[in-house]
């Protein structure tokens, strides 16, 4: 297909326009029909929603438990449940959101169906191991499960030793092992995603014009992989201290605690970034197309992605301040964290610097951008402060690690969770949802997050320690407002959740490319085929090159190979000029 | 222009979603390097946990080694080296074509990997006849040492999970065995073979870091 002209040194590539067919009839979500059709599928999309279900249903579990925990706290003494059934639901929550909502979220959902469609690929290298990897996080669900129905845990997300490793506590066995089955869904995930990067781009798309989208998923999935084993070293260690007692964790038989905790913040902390940085790659799609503009400082968001996966591997040793470490290390440590508020400063910056100037268009998915950009904010900056050694002496163990924590967890990566789902919902069903609505729900959970997280900040300050069942009656007006808080963010979800399922029942059927951006993904159907493009793409702009016509966006290699075929092939330099 | 050339190459092996084979077993070549260096991180742990308690109690880990026994490591480490040298001659043979040589070399690294544990079995029973068992079970007494129970625990794991991973290859190599016996591997597709015998070079190299910190520390 490529042909080589000589007497002018050029290098054609015959290639011609391929426009998405609008609402086509058969496409990935009907092409295979039946219940074992679904189970068995290695469609990257198909297990996208799959696992799309999963985490909405967890999601749901620990955000019920998070509105029991707020009405228990609605008073200073017990309210409706006992001091050990607070212990068990707030490390239930902790665990459920962090292990089966927020690790898995974003790669397994938006990842898994967009990355193959970014590249132009037909699929993720490993399409076996895709849908074994969702299995195996079923398995590990399934433990967990079955932990919570037999004893449950109380020793918060944590497992810290020696608690864990003695015999109170629940059934932290079960419950250990199903999150360590659950991390070899995230290695195999991440393994997954670099292989494609590296392996199945389309003709055209060199490392210069990988949506920034990919560059967030490249550094998480080394993250996970470099990170999550560790994570499975630390919990069999832990699980075989209590079979077998060996001692290495557990000081009634000559282990060292602390230890444990080394162990589990090599993980730990870099998981927090396993979960906020593939959000970043959302946010710089979800601005630069509502901008319509170039991103700013392509190469710096792209980079500095990476470098906060590397500083993040440095830093572990904060979760740690009081726990008995060396003045050095933790000064050490301290110094360490407040580099990682650098990358993350450029992302924002750069971010800002798409939208100056830009043809700003406010909808629902940009609309949870800005509302990330404002909360992340403060969670980012917040975080900055704990990390600062004298001054998280005072805040440790307090609401305001609690509210720091849900700034950026929840105000940072659910929020580019939201912004991403709203933005690729049109791709995934071909159904639009209620802007109206969208946008309202959206006012909501903001007000209510607000609410609910803002008085834990001054609840902290004040003093009021985290995990706590009962509280002096001085902090009882900060914890009411914050229950009505979550009371309003429980109704904006339930509206979020109507308006989704109206939209995939009777919503209007969405255009291949509603928000007018340049990306791969925008330039294929909506929904997609079943092998996502009908061709093989050829990229020669950018994602973000919104100064360029449409047509340049949509090219392909032709399907024959023969310059007499009844598809006349289109020559880029040609067509080009023809543009200008 | 050449004439299209009229070589055929059979394809059987080739996903959809791949363009052709090279881009198929170079993207299952990485995958299983990027598998390794989580595997790497998998025993780092461990490493970390053996270099800390070594850092605070330098006189058991001397103390304690004597206890194991440098004669039977020894064999099992040549067992092993050698194993790695069979599993890339028939690396070799299946780009070669050579099927037979693929079998016979499969089976000679299983019954290598197998020699292997049958020696950490026999190694493992002699110690649990004197009581050296894991963690709070530790009734040994012929070391004068109040944490070599910890010793102990660590060595465990570590051969442990190593054993762990020779079973786990070993199943692998049965699985090879039964798929060229089908004529499935040919000099145009042997990815399977290649990146077991990966897997079985890592399981190698952590056997070479193990055996010397564990037996040959005085």
């Amino acid at each position: 297909m490529a042909t080589n002209d000589e007497s002018k040194n050029v290098r054609k590539l015959q290639v011609k326009r391929f426009k998405p067919e609008e609402n086509p009839e058969k496409h990935y979500l009907n092409q295979e029909k039946g219940l074992w059709a679904w189970m068995t599928t290695v469609d990257h999309k198909k297990i996208g929603l799959m696992y799309l279900g999963s985490i909405t249903f967890f999601f749901f579990i620990a955000g019920v438990l998070a509105l029991l925990l707020r009405t228990e706290l609605l008073t200073p003494a017990r309210s409706f449940m006992d001091a050990d059934m607070y212990n068990q639901v707030f490390t239930l929550h902790g665990a459920i959101m962090i292990f089966f909502f927020l690790v898995p979220s974003v790669p397994t959902v938006l990842g898994n169906f967009i990355l193959p469609l970014q590249l132009g690929a037909k699929d993720v290298a490993f399409p076996r191991l895709n849908l074994a990897s969702y299995y195996i996080y079923v398995v590990g669900a399934l433990f967990t499960l079955f932990a919570i129905f037999t004893g449950g845990i109380d020793t918060g997300w944590t497992f810290y030793t020696p608690y864990s490793s003695s015999a109170a506590g629940g059934n932290i066995m079960a419950m250990t092992f199903g999150i360590f089955i659950l991390g070899f869904s995230s290695i195999l995930t991440g393994v997954n995603f670099l292989v494609t990067i590296h392996k199945m781009r389309s003709p055209g798309i060199t490392w210069n014009k990988l949506p920034l989208n990919l560059w967030g998923l490249y550094a998480t999935s080394i993250i996970q992989i470099l990170a999550t084993p560790v994570l499975a070293i630390t919990l069999l260690l832990l699980t075989m201290e209590r079979m077998l007692s060996i001692g290495i964790f557990d000081p009634a038989i000559g282990g060292d605690p602390v230890l444990y905790q080394h162990f589990f913040w090599f993980y730990s902390h870099p998981a927090v970034y396993i979960m906020i940085v593939p959000g970043f790659g959302i946010i710089s799609e979800v601005i630069s197309t509502f901008s319509r503009k170039v991103i700013f400082g392509y190469w710096a968001i792209a980079l500095s992605s990476l470098a906060i996966a590397f500083i993040g591997f440095l830093v572990w040793g904060h979760h740690m301040f009081t726990a008995g470490q060396s003045s050095l290390a933790n000064m050490v440590f301290s110094f360490l964290t407040f580099l990682v508020g650098i990358p993350t400063g450029i992302k924002i910056f750069n971010w800002l610097a798409t939208m100056y100037k830009g043809s700003i268009d406010l909808k629902t998915p940009m609309i949870y951008a800005l509302v990330f950009l404002f909360l992340f904010t403060i969670g980012g900056f917040t975080g900055i402060m704990l990390g600062a050694l004298a001054v998280d002496i005072h805040l440790h163990d307090t609401y305001y690690v609690v509210a720091h924590f849900h700034y950026v967890m929840m105000g940072g990566m659910v929020m580019a969770f939201l912004a991403g789902l709203h933005y690729w919902w049109p791709k995934m069903f071909g159904k639009m949802y209620s802007e109206f609505w969208a946008k309202i729900t959206c006012a909501i959970i903001f007000i209510g997050f607000n609410m609910t997280f803002l008085p834990q900040f001054v609840m902290g300050s004040q003093g009021m320690p985290r995990r706590y069942f009962n509280y002096i009656d001085q902090f009882q007006s900060f914890h009411q407002f914050s229950t009505i808080g979550a009371y309003i963010m429980g109704v904006g979800f339930l509206i979020m959740a109507a308006y989704m399922i109206h939209s995939l029942v009777k919503g209007k059927p969405a255009s291949s490319n509603p928000w007018g951006s340049r990306a791969l993904e925008w330039q294929t159907s909506s929904p997609v085929p079943l092998h996502n493009f009908e061709h093989t793409p050829v990229i020669i702009n950018g994602p973000y090159d919104y100064h360029k016509p449409m047509s340049e966006f949509q090219l392909g290699i032709t399907a024959s190979q023969h310059a007499h075929h009844a598809d006349k092939p289109v020559d880029i330099s040609t067509q080009e000029k023809e543009q200008a | 222009m050449s004439q299209p050339s009229s070589v055929e190459e059979k394809l059987d092996h080739l996903q959809h979603h791949f363009i052709d084979s090279d881009q198929q077993f170079e993207a299952s070549k990485l995958g299983m390097w990027i598998f390794l260096v989580t595997e790497i991180l998998f025993f780092g742990g461990l490493f970390a946990a053996y270099i800390v308690y070594r850092a605070w109690y330098p006189e058991l880990y001397l103390l304690a080694s004597e206890e194991l026994d440098v004669f039977w490591g020894t064999v099992n480490t040549f067992v092993l080296i050698g194993s790695s040298l069979t599993v890339a001659m028939a690396i070799r043979s299946a780009q070669l074509n050579q099927i037979r040589g693929l079998i016979i070399n499969l089976w000679i690294t299983i019954g290598l990997a197998l020699t292997f544990m049958v020696i950490k079995y026999f190694e493992y029973v002699e110690k649990f006849e004197k009581g050296i068992l894991p963690g709070a079970h530790y009734s040994y007494e012929g070391i004068a040492h109040e944490k070599a129970n910890i010793f102990f625990s660590i060595y465990y794991m570590m051969t442990g999970l190593h054993g762990i991973h020779v079973l786990i290859g070993i199943g692998l190599m049965i699985w090879l065995v039964f798929k060229a016996k089908k004529k499935v591997f040919h000099s145009g597709y042997y990815t399977p073979v290649e990146i077991t015998g990966l897997y079985w070079h890592l399981v190698d190299v952590i056997w070479i870091f193990l055996f010397p910190l564990l037996y040959l520390i005085d």
